[in-house]
Order: structure tokens, then C-alpha cells, then sequence
């Protein structure tokens, strides 16, 4: 339980996706002048995360890994498959983001509309795949500390991109030097929102 | 129709400045920030991408004509995919240190922004020898600020330039302090902003409004 607890919160404030690794930077500065379609892709990224992390833990632990094909009988020990934990991972990713695409289009048409053609793109989001690599490279101690590793890195990524769209929102009155308008200044205020979250990195629980 | 006539000239050229993956196109900036603290794993960086955007640029300008519009996505994926497998593998044997710095980040070249960009606006609607030059020249276009970041932060972070000192001894005596902050994360958002404001002042037609 301790340890769900830290992974939840560490991977939230002090291994935030975008602060920390600047992972999903494209969608994040692409999305991120409206509240309400930046706290949908969040939603979104969220969901995706907590699903697909569970289910790449799984394969890496029970198909990739060297060794981990053990269960299927001795002469399968020496397996090693990790050089395909890109391929597996990106196509897992790929399907998944496919289906809640279909899902989200069946049975809630107007969040579908609202997302439009993010939805898809989502599929190529660094930050899930990155959420998928770094779990490969902590070595998780059990599939439910993987699965609350997704959810807080979707939970860290929202609240950037939120914060971000309601900073964005009120830059609209400012006046700034023209050659920074849009794309520079939105870097500077990630950096001092980033230079913000560095006081977590402390942390300790 | 020459090799490089003036067209494909603009094609290479283009992207190197009025047109920069990064900067003006808001494409690939997550690894552009993330691996830019040294100067070795930015060039290292900035090679591998140039490599996979160039072929994965032809494979799919060759199949472009083959692949159902609805799994482009998919297909493009999975090529990517390879290329990126086979460079993490070339790095993993030659350069294992530098392999080791860039951890994570070589695998997410798959899900670099500049590969789908290019390859949706550019790759699917053009021969291969048009996509080769568009790939080299996006890939050159984005190694440059790579580059530019990571000089500038190595040299200020750790006075130190592809781990050489740089930075004379003498400085330190009298008093010279690096600057730390530049080598954690926020600051390369500073930097590349600082990179937009130059280039943006110098060409007003770039200005948002």
C-alpha cells in the first residue's frame, strides 16, 4: 500500500511527464490554449496510460524479458525477445488508442467531436510510449504499481496541460515583445512552471 | 529533371531556417529538449533522427500508392518502428555510453513528432528522392538546434565542450562560477525560447500575431 502510495505521488509531482522529461510536448503546446479541450485530452491521456501500462507490464514480464518465457517449459529459458519491446509496445499503443477511438465514437459523440482529430494522434504521444519505456526500465515490483505508475503520469501530465491552457488563456491581454508571441513565451512560462515543480524534487515518502 | 534542381534545393534548404522542424513547426521538441544538457549525446541525437526520418521518408514514399488510407497510421508506425530498432541496436554495440545517456529517449524517436509530421505531409504525397532530400533536410534542420542547445548548455552548465575543458582554469581562480541551473531541464526551455526570440526578430514575416 506504501508503495502505491509513493509511485502515485512521485510520478505526479517529482517524475512529471512534461516538467521532468518533457515527454507529449507536441500535443501539450498544440492543445493547450482552451481549458476545456486540454482537460479532455488529459482525460484521454490519462485513460490510455492506466490501461496500456498493465498490459505492457504483463508481455514484458511474461514474453520479452530474457527468461520470462520460463512458464512455457525449460527449453524456453534462455528467450531473450527485448530487442521487440518497441515494436510490441508502439503496436499495443496503436490498437488501443484505435479502440477507444471507437469506443468514445459509439457511445459519447460530443467528447468524439470535441477531441477531433486528437484522438488518433494520441497513438503517437510521447508520453505513453515514454510511460511504457520507463516502466521497462524501473522494473516494477508487480502489475498494480505499474498500473498506479500510468495513472499518475496521465494525473502529472493533466494537470500541466491544464495549468498551461489557463495560464495561455489570460496571456491573450498581455503585452508581449512580438517575436515571442505564441510559441516562445508559452516555452518560458513551461520552464518557470517547471522551475515551480523542482521544489518537489525532495520529496520523500 | 536534375538531381538537385532548384525545387528539391528548397526542399533540402528549407527546413534548415525558414521552415525548422522546431521552431517554426513545433515538431520533435520533446527529445530537443531532453537530450540537450551535453553536447556529445545532442550530436549523437541529432545523427540517429536525420538517419530514420531520411529512410523511413523512402520506404513509405515507395508504398505510398499500396498502403489502405485507413491503417496509414499503423503501417507508418511499424516502419518506424524497425528503423528505430535497428539504430537503438547499432548505438547499444558502438556507443554504449552515449546510449546509456540517452536512455529512454532513443526509443521514443518513434513517437518523435518531426517522423509522423513529415511523413503525412510530405512522404505520402511525394516520390522517393523528393522524401529522401525532405527527410535529410528536416533531420539537418532539427540537429542544428539540437546543436545550438547543447553547446550552449554544456559550455555554461559545465564549462566543458564534448567533455573537454573549455573554460580556462584561471576564470575558476578568479572567481567564475558555472551555471547549474543550466544543465537541469527548465533551462533548455529557456534556451530554445531565447533561440525563437533571435531568430524571430531576425525574420518579422514569422511573427504570430
Amino acid at each position: 500500500m506504501e508503495e502505491l502510495l509513493s509511485t502515485l505521488v512521485r510520478s505526479i509531482f517529482v517524475d512529471n511527464m512534461i516538467f521532468a522529461y518533457y515527454l507529449g510536448m507536441c500535443s501539450y503546446l498544440a492543445v493547450s490554449k482552451n481549458v476545456n479541450t486540454a482537460l479532455g485530452l488529459g482525460i484521454a491521456v490519462t485513460f490510455i496510460l492506466t490501461c496500456t501500462l498493465p498490459i505492457n507490464y504483463l508481455l514484458e514480464n511474461y514474453v520479452l524479458k530474457e527468461g520470462a518465457l520460463g512458464w512455457l517449459g525449460t527449453q524456453f529459458e534462455s528467450v531473450n525477445l527485448s530487442f521487440l519491446s518497441l515494436l510490441i509496445f508502439i503496436a499495443i499503443i496503436a490498437s488501443f488508442t484505435q479502440l477507444v477511438e471507437m469506443v468514445v465514437e459509439r457511445f459519447a459523440p460530443a467528447l468524439y467531436s470535441s477531441l477531433g482529430i486528437f484522438l488518433p494522434l494520441i497513438a503517437v504521444n510521447c508520453a505513453i510510449l515514454g510511460g511504457s519505456l520507463f516502466m521497462q526500465q524501473k522494473a516494477f515490483a508487480n502489475v498494480g504499481v505499474a498500473t498506479v505508475y500510468g495513472f499518475g503520469s496521465g494525473i502529472g501530465w493533466l494537470l500541466a496541460i491544464v495549468g498551461m491552457a489557463a495560464v495561455r488563456e489570460k496571456l491573450a491581454y498581455s503585452n508581449i515583445p512580438k517575436p515571442l508571441r505564441g510559441l516562445g513565451i508559452t516555452f518560458i512560462i513551461t520552464g518557470l512552471m517547471g522551475i515551480g515543480f523542482m521544489c518537489f524534487s525532495g520529496l520523500k515518502i | 529533371m536534375g538531381f538537385l534542381s532548384s525545387k528539391n534545393k528548397s526542399i533540402l534548404a528549407g527546413p534548415l531556417s525558414k521552415n525548422n522542424p522546431v521552431i517554426i513547426q513545433m515538431l520533435g521538441i520533446c527529445s530537443a529538449l531532453a537530450v540537450t544538457s551535453k553536447l556529445e549525446p545532442s550530436i549523437v541525437m541529432a545523427a540517429s533522427v536525420t538517419i530514420v526520418v531520411a529512410f523511413a521518408n523512402v520506404i513509405i514514399s515507395l508504398l505510398r500508392n499500396t498502403i489502405p488510407n485507413r491503417i496509414r497510421i499503423i503501417v507508418q508506425l511499424v516502419v518506424v518502428a524497425a528503423l528505430v530498432t535497428i539504430v537503438s541496436e547499432v548505438l547499444k554495440a558502438f556507443a554504449y555510453d552515449v546510449n546509456k545517456q540517452l536512455s529512454v529517449f532513443v526509443g521514443l524517436i518513434i513517437t518523435n513528432c518531426i517522423l509522423m509530421g513529415r511523413l503525412e505531409a510530405f512522404a505520402l504525397g511525394n516520390g522517393p528522392w523528393a522524401s529522401f532530400l525532405d527527410g535529410i533536410g528536416n533531420g539537418l534542420g532539427y540537429g542544428i538546434i539540437l546543436i545550438i542547445i547543447g553547446f550552449f548548455r554544456e559550455l555554461f552548465g559545465s564549462g566543458t565542450l564534448l567533455g573537454y575543458q573549455v573554460i580556462p582554469k584561471i576564470c575558476y581562480d578568479l572567481g567564475y562560477v558555472n551555471n547549474g541551473l543550466m544543465i537541469l531541464p527548465p533551462m533548455a526551455l529557456i534556451v530554445v525560447s531565447i533561440i525563437i526570440w533571435v531568430h524571430r526578430s531576425r525574420n518579422k514575416e514569422l511573427q504570430e500575431k
